[in-house]
């Protein structure tokens, strides 16, 4: 077990820096310059020139990327010597070119808002898509049935920033009911927290309590079918216990595992729902990067997601080996 | 002596998308305490349907099931599926066929076990896990109580169905329904696997329904036998007469089928020739008379109607459903059928 886990950490930074080094590269290969992008129109050669060694892109890839590592580690220092120098503590990913602050920073800033959609959303579509998929599992072929999955079906087809939109118009628009949803600290002001992430909540849970809904209902199904079903109905138990003690556990594995994905992609950044509803989390400052071009955040966010992708693949392989006793950590 | 189990008249069908399956059809038998019946047939023959229908395991599915079926005098077949609960584990338990298939993989052989205790026993977790310990001590596991934690994965075939057997008689059932329970084991563990059964039964006084394909497994277990053919008793009687004069040409079929020690090597073994039916399409009369080679004996009536379970002699306990008579039926097991045991 140990072992396991140092053995998948080891493989984690691995593949972190090859996630790094492969966005790395993508970078030098665009054609673009950042040096000239942040000089202005007025740009001269000289100029242009100047801002590069300043940016520390006149030396080789390989030692940019070098240095880039190291920074994570260790810290980094630009321009030692000069009067321009500037100290950069570890874990350093660099200065955004567009509002010259620290990376690490900038990612330190947006991750709560981040992390509250996450896991608010989480809860509610594990609520509805647990229930109405062990509902219409119990209940298959009856109109709760249909019109659960039918209504995942239809929640599952429709997209976030339609259903978002929707929403929004209807209840802060029209209704008045919430405030325009944005982020505030839930430490501070957890009423208007609530209130502001409710929206985004309620977007995304709705897209995947669907896909919930329909894993869940799936897998009660099958397992119902199973001898060791029928062998807890012989000892005489009552539905409920069946149900829910030894259909639903049958059925949990799959939907454990899908879900730490999930809300491991999910923490990197709700891209959509932050964009759609101008939520300040990681999603929204990556795509503010990629608009910008602004290479540093962009190296950032996509480290960062990586590194919640692969700390929910090793948790989730963790959870399998004991949700799964045949499953043994090698 | 009342019979603990008395079966009346037993269907069960099926409405399926190709048609109406006729799983079971008019089934009667009945079993005293202490006492093992073997239901034998082929696959799809309605043994399984059978005794799925006696532990009112099909009450809430798309089958049909009529008649009665009398535990100690009361109708399961009458009973809400909350009364029939009440009866599973504490007065009928059922072991199945593929003991790794038939316990849950995520929870330890003990908890099941002990489950099964707490169902029909208000006892704390602790004493039922030490029921468990002592169920399994009984069926012989050894270290029960360290064998108490193990996933069925961990347990060989033998030792699962042994676990199965504990935990179908944690509760002291007075009956016990044996699906093909030795099926899925090699030939020595079958023979402790039953040798098992035999002894418990000894010590409960437990009435045990054995299902099976496997002659050898009724021949050693059982008191009765019921042979069923596409869902139909056509021979019941004690073990000594089906087995030593047995009255339906199936029968003589699967007896002359298997093969023995002490018979001449060199001799083939005479097969029935086809396949069971499918039970959407039954054949008309007699359900076997495609397979059967002593039709022309008889003529038309082998396809026309269906012959009635009668006793070979009056007030015989021993039954046959066969339209060939007496006198015919002993000519030919003596000069055709005998000469192949």
């Amino acid at each position: 077990m140990f072992s396991f886990i140092v053995r998948r950490l080891v493989s984690g930074v691995v593949v972190l820096g090859i996630v790094s080094a492969i966005v790395f590269g993508i970078f030098f290969i665009l054609p673009a310059d950042p040096a000239r992008l942040s000089c202005g129109k007025t740009c001269t050669e000289e100029l242009a020139q100047k801002i590069r060694h300043t940016m520390e892109l006149d030396i080789p890839l390989t030692s940019q990327y070098g240095r880039f590592i190291k920074g994570i580690f260790v810290g980094r220092t630009y321009l030692p010597g000069s009067e321009a120098e500037l100290q950069c503590a570890a874990p350093c990913l660099g200065y955004s070119y567009q509002t010259d602050q620290p990376v690490t920073a900038l990612l330190k800033d947006r991750l709560p808002a981040t992390a509250s959609i996450a896991f608010g959303a989480s809860i509610l579509w594990l609520l509805i898509g647990l229930s109405s998929g062990v509902v219409s599992a119990l209940r298959r072929g009856t109109w709760i049935d249909k019109f659960s999955q039918g209504a995942a079906l239809g929640a599952a087809s429709l997209q976030i920033y339609f259903v978002g939109l929707i929403l929004q118009f209807i209840f802060v628009n029209k209704l008045n009911w919430l405030p325009t949803p944005g982020y505030s600290s839930p430490w501070h002001y957890p009423l208007d927290w609530a209130k502001q992430m409710a929206l985004p909540w309620i977007t995304l849970a709705f897209l995947l309590s669907a896909i919930y809904s329909r894993l869940t209902r799936a897998g009660m199904i099958e397992v119902m079918s199973e001898d060791y079903v029928r062998t807890a109905r012989a000892k005489g138990l009552d539905s409920r216990t069946i149900n829910l003690k030894h259909v639903l556990r049958g059925a949990i594995t799959p939907i454990v595992t899908v879900f730490g994905l999930d809300l491991g992609g999910l923490l990197g950044g709700a891209v959509i729902t932050e964009y759609v509803f101008n939520v300040p989390g990681l999603g929204k400052l990556s795509t503010d990067a990629v608009a910008n071009l602004d290479l540093p955040v962009i190296t950032g966010t996509v480290i960062f997601s990586a590194f919640f992708i692969i700390t929910a693949n090793i948790i989730v392989d963790l959870l399998y080996a004991t949700l799964d006793p045949k499953v043994r950590l090698k | 002596m009342s019979n603990f189990l008395e079966v009346k008249d037993l269907s069960v069908r099926f409405n399926t998308e190709d048609g109406v399956v006729q799983a079971v059809d008019k089934l009667s038998f009945s079993l005293e305490k202490g006492k093992t019946l073997g239901i034998v047939g082929e696959s799809g023959s309605g043994k399984s349907v059978t005794s799925l229908a006696i532990m009112g395991l099909h009450k809430g599915s798309r089958a049909e099931v009529t008649g009665q079926i009398l535990v100690e005098g009361q109708d399961v077949n009458a009973m809400s599926e909350a009364q029939v609960r009440k009866l599973r584990g504490k007065s009928m338990a059922m072991i199945f066929q593929d003991a790794l298939a038939a316990l849950h993989p995520y929870y330890t052989v003990g908890n099941q076990i002990a489950e099964a205790y707490q169902v029909h026993n208000k006892v704390s977790k602790n004493e039922a896990k030490k029921r468990a310990i002592e169920m399994l001590d009984r069926v012989g596991i050894p270290e029960p109580q360290k064998r108490v934690n193990d996933y069925p994965h961990q347990f060989s075939g033998g030792m699962r169905q042994r676990a199965m057997i504990a935990m179908a008689l944690s509760c002291n059932p007075s009956l016990l329904i044996a699906d093909e329970p030795t099926t899925a084991l090699d030939v020595t563990v079958q023979a402790q696997i039953l040798e098992l059964l035999r002894d418990l039964q000894k010590e409960f006084g437990t009435a045990i329904i054995l299902i099976t394909h496997d002659l050898g497994v009724v021949a050693e277990t059982a008191d009765d036998i019921l042979l069923m053919y596409a869902g139909k008793a056509i021979e019941y009687g004690t073990v000594r007469d089906v087995l030593q004069k047995p009255q339906h040409p199936y029968g003589w079929g699967l007896l002359t089928s298997i093969p023995r020690l002490t018979g001449d090597p060199d001799k083939k073994l005479l097969a029935i020739p086809g396949a069971p039916p499918s039970l959407i399409s039954v054949p008309s009369g007699c359900a076997f008379n495609p397979r059967c080679t002593y039709v022309s004996q008889v003529g038309a009536a082998c396809s026309s109607s269906i012959p009635d379970l009668l006793p070979v002699s009056a007030g015989a306990h021993h039954l046959v459903r066969c339209h060939l008579d007496v006198k015919t039926r002993e000519d030919i097991f003596k000069n055709q059928v005998a000469p192949n045991l």
